[in-house]
């Protein structure tokens, strides 16, 4: 398995595991919501870095009291036109203050590649067999952005009034 | 008119590239059709019965007369010699090639103009009152805000896909222009008791199957804060709107599920939170785009022309013509002229390259180059001298432009119906025909009066049929068109929904039953100062409904 950070395919350092299967000890793991809720106490707990995965239907505020210990949330696209998880990335960053990794996983498009970083995103995994090249094209298909995120790419709206202070 | 800055025109020219390479893509079958349908959806490019029809921003309606010439090559070149203006202030193209589309694109682009969200489950282009910055009842510019919003909505990171398509609409008068409280978000312009300049939200109207006039969710929302509060809107939809039912993921069915109050509660809760953020709006940069809006430098001019008023003395049909098509202005001694696209026998909304090009040279000539397209599928020319008028309704109609009938009952919004669209059950575009050339006599039509008729293929309600004074809806009966008439809607500032008249008419029986419903408002009324809708409102929908399947039953056995 793959996952792209800043365009370029990297491999997976995290494992999924299943809320049947056991625990590995030392792995980096991502769980579900429902297996991080029904063991929470224990999980919290555990040695090795956490994540919880939210399908595109489960807020991101159910887990808001425990964003102090985990390291990743994994936001699922259930279908690349399913746009739930731009908000709740966004929810994450800006009103949760969550400064782990964000993942998105699942039918996700090179399109809409720009959009997942600038909400907040930090990597992506493309469902299997989903292409992963051209992400890094993706990314420079734009220089010019109107809406200001918290991410760091300046708006046009922001360059527009820097050039007027300089001009001045 | 707002001008593209070094920033603007980069955008545009990267998102044509981006777009060309999906088709690329596309073709290459990197793509699946599914995976590219909604990528083409967000350029305009819808696949219909017979073609691709791409339909092109205008954002807000606003036009100059080299945007209009562009509109006038394109059509001539890649269409079949004509272009179709819409309710939503844009124009569309039925018969481009999809391997044409990227260099339409590149024509557009040059002259700072393309089809960005002008379909698919995203942020629809803006629209606004095609009066905006002539009209005397404003008490702001629309247009400041409507380009405002246009940026901010423009390929947003978090709203690209929403449950479903979102329109916002945009006035500042008192008199509703834009059918404001139909949309998604309709925005008021308005000011608090300090005089300090806002947003009232209108949230969760719509048409389509579930008609919705939109409540009012916050009556004063800052200037500074106009983009916070959008967004706030927009993340609770995006969080919470249906995505399991197509038919419910329009905004409307989550304010009414919530009811408007507990809707305006939770926007409220995010809003508050991201307030105060890089979401605030510089006032230099509203600054910076009201420059583009500012007031033209006019001739002064006197309130009264008297060669002007000899010549509507003297040519009824003009005076006729200025009447019915013409509007008083913000500046004395102009006019704001509405030119009809409805012809008698024609197609609404359609013009063909050669009167494209006449209107940017009439622009160009009477109206310092700029054009509007409003809502009622009409143009507008904003900068009329009164002393030009004569002329300018000479030329127009020498190219079939002239039609006396702006707010008449020929003055039909129809979508495309079975004609061009895959998911009509009837024709609109002969209906509007059979019905505009049973009206086609100019003084019975004056007489009539203000009445506006809408005409919708199915009950998507693209040709906003619920919000017509009269509504006429297509219907399939075991596979034969049909149509149901509703009458008492209105899309204006007394907006209101149309009640159903009865069981629905053949195409043979409309234009009758239609004409029973004018010759019966007619010996109803109190006079010709009451309009249609008000006699209706008056008398309600029984005197109609009696006299039209009376008459209908009269006809059949005359002819049994
Ligand atoms: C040609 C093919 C077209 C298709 C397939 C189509 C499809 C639809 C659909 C499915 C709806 C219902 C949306 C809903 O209820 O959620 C709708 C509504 C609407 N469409 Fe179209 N449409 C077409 C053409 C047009 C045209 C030419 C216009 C004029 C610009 C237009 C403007 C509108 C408007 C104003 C509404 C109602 C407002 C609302 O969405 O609430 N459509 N359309
Ligand atoms: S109202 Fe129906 S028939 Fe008319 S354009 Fe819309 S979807 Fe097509």
């Amino acid at each position: 398995m793959t996952v792209l950070r800043n365009g370029v395919p990297q491999p997976n350092e995290w494992v999924r595991v299943a809320d049947d299967a056991p625990l590995p000890e030392t792995d980096k793991v991502i769980v579900s919501l429902e297996r991080w809720q029904a063991e929470r106490v224990n999980l919290r707990q555990r040695n090795a870095a956490i994540g919880v995965a939210l399908k595109s239907e489960q807020s991101p505020l159910l887990i808001q009291d425990d964003l102090d210990r985990l390291s990743l949330v994994a936001l699922e696209f259930p279908k690349f036109t399913d746009g739930r998880a731009f908000s709740h990335a966004r929810v994450l960053r800006d009103r949760l203050g969550f400064t782990g990794e964000i993942r998105g996983f699942g039918q996700v498009l090179r399109d809409q590649y720009l959009f997942m970083l600038r909400c907040g995103f930090d990597t992506v995994e493309p469902a299997a067999g989903k292409r992963v090249e051209g992400y890094a094209e993706a990314l420079k298909e734009f220089s010019v952005f109107y809406q200001p995120t918290n991410d760091d790419r300046a708006t046009a709206l922001q360059l527009r009034h820097r050039k007027e202070a300089v001009a001045a | 008119m707002y001008r593209y800055d070094q920033f603007d025109a980069t955008f545009v020219r990267e998102r044509t590239a981006q777009f060309k390479g999906q088709v690329a893509r596309r073709l290459a079958g990197e793509l699946t059709e599914e995976e590219f349908r909604p990528l083409r959806l967000k350029n305009g490019l819808y696949l219909q019965l017979h073609a691709y029809m791409l339909r092109v921003a205008i954002p807000y309606g606003e036009l100059s007369s080299k945007q209009m010439r562009k509109l006038a090559f394109i059509a001539r070149r890649y269409d079949k010699g004509y272009g179709h203006f819409t309710t939503r202030q844009n124009i569309q193209y039925n018969w481009p090639r999809l391997d044409d589309v990227p260099a339409i694109l590149e024509h557009l682009a040059e002259v700072e103009m393309h089809a960005i969200q002008t379909s698919g489950n995203c942020i629809r282009n803006v629209t606004s009152d095609h009066f905006a910055g002539v009209a005397a009842d404003e008490i702001e510019d629309p247009r400041v805000w409507a380009e405002v919003i246009r940026q901010w909505s423009t390929l947003h990171p978090e709203f690209s896909y929403l449950p479903r398509k979102f329109k916002i609409a945009i006035i500042a008068a008192d008199k509703d222009r834009a059918a404001m409280r139909t949309h998604d978000i309709g925005l008021k312009i308005v000011r608090n008791a300090k005089g300090e300049l806002g947003f009232a939200f209108y949230t969760g109207g719509g048409q389509g199957r579930t008609p919705i006039i939109g409540p009012l969710v916050k009556s004063f929302v800052a200037a500074e804060d106009l983009l916070s509060y959008l967004d706030a809107t927009l993340r609770v939809y995006n969080m919470h709107g249906r995505r399991d039912n197509i038919y419910k993921a329009r905004i409307k069915i989550l304010v009414q599920a919530l009811g408007a109050e507990e809707f305006g509660r939770q926007v409220e809760e995010e809003w508050l939170r991201i307030k105060d953020s890089v979401l605030k709006l510089p006032a230099e940069e509203v600054a910076r785009i009201r420059q583009y809006f500012a007031p033209p430098a006019l001739e002064k001019l006197p309130a009264r022309n008297e060669g002007f008023e000899a010549k509507k003395a003297a040519d009824p049909d003009f005076a006729r013509w200025v009447q019915a098509n013409t509007d008083d202005h913000k500046v004395d001694g102009y006019r704001i002229v509405t030119i009809s696209l409805k012809p008698v026998g024609g197609a609404p909304g359609d013009a063909s390259a050669d009167q494209m090009d006449l209107l940017a040279d009439l622009a160009d000539a009477y109206s310092l180059g700029q054009i509007r397209v409003t809502h009622r599928q009409n143009l507008v020319l904003p900068y009329v001298r009164q002393q030009d008028l004569f002329d300018l309704w000479a030329k127009l109609g020498s190219a079939k432009l002239a039609e006396a009938n702006v707010e008449l009952v020929t003055d039909i919004i129809a979508c495309p119906g079975l004609d061009y669209c895959n998911l009509a059950n009837a024709r609109s575009i002969p209906v509007a025909q059979r019905i505009s050339r049973r009206f086609s006599d100019p003084k019975r039509l004056a007489e009539i009066g203000e009445l506006r008729l809408n005409i919708s293929g199915c009950i998507n309600a693209c040709g906003h049929h619920h919000v017509g004074h009269i509504g006429i809806l297509g219907v399939d009966k075991k596979g034969e068109e049909f149509y149901q008439v509703t009458l008492g809607g209105s899309s204006a500032e007394d907006i209101s929904l149309g009640k159903i008249l009865g069981p629905a008419f053949s195409l043979d029986q409309i234009t009758d039953a239609i004409e029973t419903v004018v010759d019966t408002y007619l010996d109803l009324r109190e006079g010709p100062q009451e309009r249609f809708i008000d006699t209706y409102r008056r008398l309600g929908i029984e005197p109609f409904k009696e006299k039209v399947y009376d008459s209908l039953k009269e006809r059949r056995s005359a002819a049994e």
